[in-house]
């Protein structure tokens, strides 16, 4: 081991010692290229592990109501990917959640908590509902204006949160979680006021956009059609190559992983928290703008479809990287439009999609931590072993991590 | 004092007596350096437990416990991730706030909207008939009492005893306290318990007292004016109750608004986002360094504006490693 080949050099005095004994902890990265071979197995443990609990606490959960297990997923197999209509009902509400994932990531990397996503969400599909219902342009011009006006609002009300969180002190999670529901309050008071439709004012909506604003579909009566896709997998692609290759993205990674140090090497910090929220705000922003033009046609008060809330945990789920937020919104996707027919064909509440997902992240996250302390432990018993038996003795202090800034 | 003011102040104690107990549970786990995010998801789960085996099984008693239950059970989650785990409480914590809301809809489902028991009013004999201060405070619920209780309580605790202070110690430098004897992250472990208990104990008299009943969403929100409320009060439970009375009384302010002719113009939801938009401004007045600038003029304001604001536990959400 290389640990212990580092002991056999000569000690030269009291300084050198106290280092010494901490490079021996990241033991565990020299230990996993030793046992690469069982390591396949037990990295697949590890993440078949949890999602396989989560299945079986879910069919608890539908035990315990009384309900047939295998029917409720049939149901929500079938949902999902029944016939070709269903199953672009799934990619159109893959396309919002994408598209708020992968503005979160942006949002995350910078190591803020950007909860007010539900309301940037909201904000560019009011944007675009205004835009939508004050010119009377042709589609080739007006869609793109619905998409900048989106990407406006989105931003604006990122910033806002931004700006609270940078100059104000203001938690964002506080911050953002306020503006959520002021974004909800004005989207309610333009239906019912200003906005409402002729004659009568509920909350079920505004009169439809005129069909210049509509997103054009597939044909064959599906749910989604091709600007949205190109939308959302070009906003993929781009976040992918910017936070991998460019010293933009590194900086912005300095900055999660430590504000003070990535302030004191010269990096504006402030400035890049905005950018930052901005940022995601713009693709929260489209992804009100697809809901609003694509899916609803319409503003409703339900306009953001929780996929701001949803694509935290989607960005979780992925373990904050970039490629896998695609694949696991697709099964995000997939288990919130299975799950609406559940009411319908078997009188169970949707809510059963939120608890699945809610319950396949937590365990994932627990089993990150439960894997790290094995590891920790299997680390610390080595270490432990090799400090007995070096002349020096041990020389451990109490660790304390500091990662996360206070609320 | 007239009539109408007694019993406003008095439903004002009343309706705000859930959120007290969910501020002061929250405080005390953040003031041992642990936040449960999870309040919003936490008190929906529990309000719903709560009336569910109130209606079952009609004992408020167990429909009480089986509440602080659920409470401590998901701040048991969160504190087992953090402190044994070192996972960030934030993500833990939202993800239960999802996942708590989701069940209680799922779970929750065959309760909505049925009739279901109360707690009794309950006043209390001779207290009661003292003037203006009797029919405020004695002519209540025990639920009530108890928040009023635990106010006092939590603070002489914190504040005025020895196993108080260590519970300072181990939110403000776990380092020290550990050094001088202190289990560091048992003790947290036992607070976070407690916290979320008192937390339960807030769904509870929600759906068996303030809003009688079960239905969806139907604490939507006040877990994050809760733990809005924990920093607007410094982390002391006084101020703490004192935030959750301002905002009852403001939500009984815009209640009576909405019915005064002058404000019809005004929209119900303007009403129902000013919690909300209400949140942020207090925070901002909090935690900004230029209202310091404002206040430092003379020594009076000075003292005044900092007995008024408080500064987080030097370690909360933070993990700690005895060694």
């Amino acid at each position: 081991m290389k640990a212990m080949g580092e002991r056999t050099e000569p000690s030269k005095g009291r300084v050198e010692e106290t280092p010494r004994t901490r490079e021996g902890v990241p033991a565990p990265a020299q230990e996993a290229t030793a046992r690469r071979g069982a390591g396949m197995w037990e990295n697949l443990a590890w993440s078949i592990g949890p999602i396989l609990l989560g299945l079986i606490l879910t069919t608890l959960a539908l035990l315990a109501v009384g309900a047939n297990p295998v029917r409720a997923y049939t149901v929500m197999w079938k949902g999902a990917f029944g016939n070709a209509a269903q199953f672009s009902n799934v990619v159109s509400s893959w396309v919002p959640l994408a598209l708020a994932s992968v503005g979160l990531l942006i949002t995350f990397t910078a190591g803020l908590w950007n909860i007010g996503i539900e309301g940037q969400i909201i904000m560019g599909a009011i944007f675009t509902a205004w835009t939508a219902r004050t010119f009377d342009w042709p589609a080739e011009a007006l869609i793109p204006a619905l998409f900048i006006s989106g990407i406006i609002g989105g931003a604006a009300w990122a910033l806002l949160a931004g700006v609270l969180k940078t100059y104000g002190h203001v938690h964002e999670i506080f911050g953002g979680l306020g503006l959520n529901f002021v974004a909800t309050g004005v989207t309610l008071y333009l239906i019912i006021g200003p906005w409402k439709r002729a004659g009568i004012a509920s909350t079920s909506g505004t009169e439809l956009f005129r069909p210049a604003a509509w997103l054009p579909t597939f044909p064959g009566g599906m749910a989604v059609g091709p600007i949205e896709i190109a939308v959302a997998v070009v906003s993929l692609v781009i976040v992918y190559f910017a936070l991998r290759g460019t010293l933009w993205g590194l900086k912005l990674k300095a900055i999660g992983k430590n504000i003070r140090s990535a302030y004191w090497i010269g990096i504006s910090t402030r400035l890049h928290l905005l950018g930052a929220f901005a940022l995601c705000g713009a693709f929260a922003g489209m992804a009100g703008t697809v809901q609003a033009i694509g899916v609803w046609h319409r503003l409703i008060p339900a306009i953001s479809g929780g996929y701001g809330y949803l694509g935290i945990l989607v960005v979780l789920l992925s373990g904050f990287q970039a490629a896998g937020l695609a694949p696991v919104a697709f099964f995000f996707a997939a288990v919130s439009k299975g799950s609406v027919a559940l009411p319908l064909d078997l009188q169970l509440d949707s809510s059963l999609g939120g608890v699945l997902q809610g319950i396949i992240v937590l365990l994932v996250i627990l089993s990150q931590g439960v894997r790290a302390r094995v590891q920790r432990a299997g680390a610390s018993a080595r270490i432990d072993s090799a400090v007995l038996a070096s002349p020096v003795g041990p020389t451990a202090a109490p660790v304390e991590a500091n990662e996360n800034p206070p609320l | 004092m007239n009539n109408t003011l007694i019993q406003t102040l008095a439903s004002i104690l009343a309706s705000s007596s859930p959120l007290v107990f969910a501020v002061v549970g929250e405080t005390i786990n953040e003031k041992a350096g642990v936040t449960n995010l999870s309040l919003d998801g936490t008190i929906l789960l529990s309000a719903m437990v709560g009336f569910a085996v109130a209606y079952t099984t009609n004992s408020l008693y167990l429909a009480f416990f089986a509440a602080m239950l659920v409470g401590m059970l998901v701040a048991g989650l969160v504190a087992f991730s953090s402190i044994a785990l070192k996972l960030d409480q934030i993500a833990v914590g939202f993800v239960l706030t999802l996942l708590c809301t989701d069940l209680s809809t799922f779970f929750g489902n065959p309760f909505v909207r049925l009739p279901g028991p109360a707690v009794p009013y309950l006043p209390i004999p001779i207290l009661k008939d003292i003037p203006v201060i009797g029919p405020i405070f004695f002519a209540q619920n025990v639920v009530v009492y108890l928040s009023l209780l635990l106010i006092v309580a939590a603070w002489w605790y914190i504040f005025k005893t020895q196993p108080g202070l260590k519970l300072q110690g181990i939110g403000e430098r776990p380092a020290a306290a550990f050094a001088r004897g202190t289990n560091v992250n048992k003790l947290r472990f036992l607070y976070t318990l407690v916290g979320g208990s008192l937390v339960g104990f807030a769904g509870a008299s929600y759906s068996l007292f303030v809003q009688l009943g079960w239905s969806y969403h139907k604490t939507y929100g006040i877990g994050w004016i809760a733990l809005a409320i924990v920093i607007f009060g410094g982390w002391n439970p006084v101020r703490g109750a004192v935030g959750a009375y301002i905002f009852g009384a403001l939500q009984m302010l815009g209640s009576f608004a909405q019915g005064v002719p002058a404000f019809a113009e005004i929209p119900t939801q303007v009403f129902q986002t000013a919690p909300f938009a209400l949140m942020i401004i207090a925070l901002l007045l909090v935690s900004n360094e230029s209202i310091d600038h404002f206040f430092s003029g003379s020594p009076v304001s000075r003292r005044i504006w900092r007995s008024l604001r408080g500064a987080p536990p030097g370690a909360l959400s933070t993990t700690f490693e005895q060694e």
